[in-house]
């Protein structure tokens, strides 16, 4: 379910905020069925403290080391959410 | 970066990984597999410190395992030859908790 709710994300800007404690903006590319997460014109958002992807313009996160996703507000639409989590509850 | 999800569009390029527990290491892709796995040649590792500048450790062609990655980036050769990595100071990365 959120892999196709992350689908209709896709061209938006997002950041990515990851286990390690870095965050990550950039405009969101692709996802895929692990959420694994690929980003375009990424920067880091404490870039003076890690310089380390500096030289980075793209990149591709794992899903599993992603802690939070931090959506546009225009990008959340709860009804549709709403309606998607209850038929999840009632089993497809 | 184009193409779809997966890491087929940075085949043959050169690749920064940033590894679970904080180590960055830059080589050109030569393999994957669905649980990102990766094969890197010509690898080498970026060393960073607050107190002097990143330090280079060549390392030659390695196999990462994909639980131990977490970010695959792609280099930009006119950003990274911009970069005087001699000078660059920055915080070593925290490991990844899950």
């Amino acid at each position: 379910m959120f892999f196709s709710y992350f689908k209709d994300l896709v061209g938006r800007e997002v950041t990515v905020e990851l286990k390690n404690d870095l965050a990550i903006r950039g405009t969101l590319h692709s996802v895929d069925q692990y959420l694994n997460i690929k980003l375009e014109n990424t920067r880091v958002v404490d870039q003076d403290k890690y310089p380390h992807m500096r030289s980075v313009r793209n990149c591709f996160i794992r899903g599993s080391v992603v802690r939070y996703v931090q959506l546009p507000p225009e990008g959340v639409d709860i009804e549709l959410l709403h309606d998607a989590t209850r038929r999840e509850a009632r089993g497809g | 970066m184009s193409g779809g999800p997966g890491l087929e569009s940075l085949v043959d390029q050169i690749i920064s990984v940033i590894t679970n527990d904080g180590r960055n290491i830059v080589g050109v892709l030569k393999g994957f597999d669905q649980a990102t796995n990766i094969i890197l040649d010509e690898s080498h590792e970026r060393v960073y410190s607050t107190k002097e500048g990143v330090q280079q450790l060549v390392l030659g062609l390695y196999i990462i395992r994909g639980d131990n990655i977490s970010i695959v980036g792609e280099l930009d050769d006119e950003l990274d030859a911009s970069l005087e990595l001699s000078e660059l100071r920055g915080h070593p990365l925290k490991p990844v908790i899950h």
